[in-house]
């Protein structure tokens, strides 16, 4: 095994092009336990600790660039209204040490369907920004980026280099299923964003599919009830028929298997029941802070 | 591969280091600290918790390549590191040290059965009080959850970070 230390972003490129088997190492915290286990030997480690680009963010206009390497505890501390269902899905990471270490370039590079970062950048919209040093940058919808079970959109060359996600312009939502609060890899999860902005709701769930996927479906539907009944003027509450056929779209959406740490069949109940609650919570803060405007004018 | 970092304020060198070995490998294999433990080697326990440039990170996930010129603070350097020197100081093993705070308190409260996962339980406690003098119970369990103990119900071991909190306070 080889150790690779570029000292910064264009030596990464160079060592990830001149080596395309090179796993990249950031937080380690899903390659360390590969390789103490013996699941994996690569022939080289490319460590990204000293590229010191990664760990920067930006907070701009619209959207937050993320460095890939920033931890989920700089999240959580630091771009809690920018982020707030990724803030939200970061503080259900693990413990304080692996949050400290861990971040979203990672969960991407796994692309595990239970990474918890994954529902709430598809709620959010989000794109991943990729880099080769043949090929230069390009930026993948973080819808597309996910392309089978722990399988992604990167070239051999590429790294990761930020995400970019749209700022919240509406309430976001996060919630997860699991036998505890720490240390808990899902047994599902969803994330859920109101984008008052375009009148739409986005959704994206964890661990019931291959990948982490939308509920495209549910949100036509929803989107569509709540212009048609004036919703996002009236601020009027979601009918219960509305958020119940909402939720079984949700689950309708879930492609889920049995496995140890739950069956397909309660995957797909429990993603409908989280559907109508963060619905329940978004609206009911979005309905908070619409009033609020309406009584100051 | 060799390994050039500073550990518990002192500078250090590991050689012969396999690039896919881990930190808390080198701590306890090559620089002779045993206080980090190793029970899973997969960050489920925490009983490998060190500082790495002051932030609380399992060494066992932490590849030892990655920490080349940075900061390592063991529980072996607890003491050292808020100011307790009492005597002669043995910079491998912290024999001749005061106890910490933290560590006299989970003596004094019974804290510590086996013993195993103390060492990690300590240094993130530590680092805990560090950044919230007053914690809340609630504060206590979040800086907490990522160690685990299989002995004590961890009832002492909040008594013993209640009251490391409340002598800090009194010090002040
Ligand atoms: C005890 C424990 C509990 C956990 N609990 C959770 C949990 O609750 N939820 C959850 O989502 N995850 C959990 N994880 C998994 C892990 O912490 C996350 O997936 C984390 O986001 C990984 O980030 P990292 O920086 O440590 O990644 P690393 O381990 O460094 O890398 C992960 C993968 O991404 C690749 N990679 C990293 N950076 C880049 C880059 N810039 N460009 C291209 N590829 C890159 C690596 O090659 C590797 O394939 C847990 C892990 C442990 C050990
Ligand atoms: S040995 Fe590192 S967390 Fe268990
Ligand atoms: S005292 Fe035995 S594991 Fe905690």
């Amino acid at each position: 095994m080889d150790f690779l230390r570029p000292a910064c972003w264009e030596e990464a490129l160079a060592a990830k092009a001149e080596h395309p088997t090179a796993v990249p190492i950031a937080g380690g915290t899903d390659v360390m336990v590969e390789i103490n286990f013996d699941h994996r030997r690569p022939e080289y480690l490319l460590d990204l600790n000293r590229v010191g680009d990664l760990y920067e963010w930006e907070v701009g206009e619209d959207s937050v660039r993320l460095g890939a390497s920033v931890s989920y505890t700089t999240i959580m501390e630091n771009l809690r209204a920018e982020l707030p269902g990724l803030a939200l899905a970061s503080h259900t990471v693990a413990s304080p040490q692996i949050r400290n270490r861990g971040g979203v370039g990672g969960n991407l590079g796994t692309a595990s369907p239970a990474g918890d970062a994954h529902p709430a950048l598809l709620a959010a919209g989000a794109e991943v920004e990729v880099q080769s040093a043949g090929r230069g940058t390009r930026r993948i919808p973080v819808d597309d980026f996910y392309t089978g079970v722990k399988r992604n959109a990167l070239a051999a060359d590429e790294l990761i280099r930020a995400v970019h996600i749209k700022k919240a312009d509406g309430p976001q939502q996060f919630s997860k299923v699991g036998t505890r609060n720490a240390m808990v890899i899902a047994v599902c999860a969803f994330g859920l964003a109101l984008h008052p902005g375009s009148r739409t709701v986005r959704t994206g769930i964890g661990s019931a599919a291959p990948t982490p996927v939308r509920a495209e479906a549910a949100e036509e539907f929803l989107n569509a009830a709540l212009e048609e009944g004036g919703f996002w003027d009236n601020g009027r509450i979601v009918p219960p028929s509305v958020a119940k056929r909402f939720a079984e779209l949700c689950s309708g959406a879930c492609n889920p298997i049995d496995d140890v740490r739950g069956t397909a069949s309660y995957r797909r109940h429990a993603v409908g029941v989280m559907a109508r609650r963060t619905l329940t919570w978004t609206w009911e803060s979005y309905r908070g802070t619409a009033a609020r405007t309406e009584g100051v004018a | 591969m060799r390994v050039n970092f500073t550990v518990n304020g002192r500078p250090q060198q590991a050689d012969d280091v396999w690039e896919g070995e881990s930190l808390l490998y080198v701590l306890r294999e090559r620089m002779g600290l045993p206080g980090s433990k190793n029970a899973c080697e997969q960050g489920e326990c925490g009983s490998c918790t060190v500082r790495l440039d002051g932030v609380p990170v399992c060494a066992c996930l932490v590849a030892a390549g990655q920490v080349e010129g940075r900061e390592v603070v063991t529980v072996e350097g607890l003491a050292e590191a808020k100011g307790r020197a009492a005597g002669p100081v043995d910079s491998q093993t912290g024999e001749g040290t005061a106890l910490s705070p933290v560590q006299q308190a989970f003596i004094d409260a019974g804290a510590v059965q086996c013993g195993f996962c103390t060492p990690g339980l300590l240094v993130a406690a530590d680092e805990m009080l560090e950044r919230n003098p007053d914690p809340s119970d609630a504060d206590i369990r979040e800086a907490l959850s990522g160690n685990l103990c299989r002995c004590t119900g961890y009832e002492k071991i909040m008594d013993a970070v209640r009251l490391a909190a409340a002598r800090q306070g009194e010090a002040v």
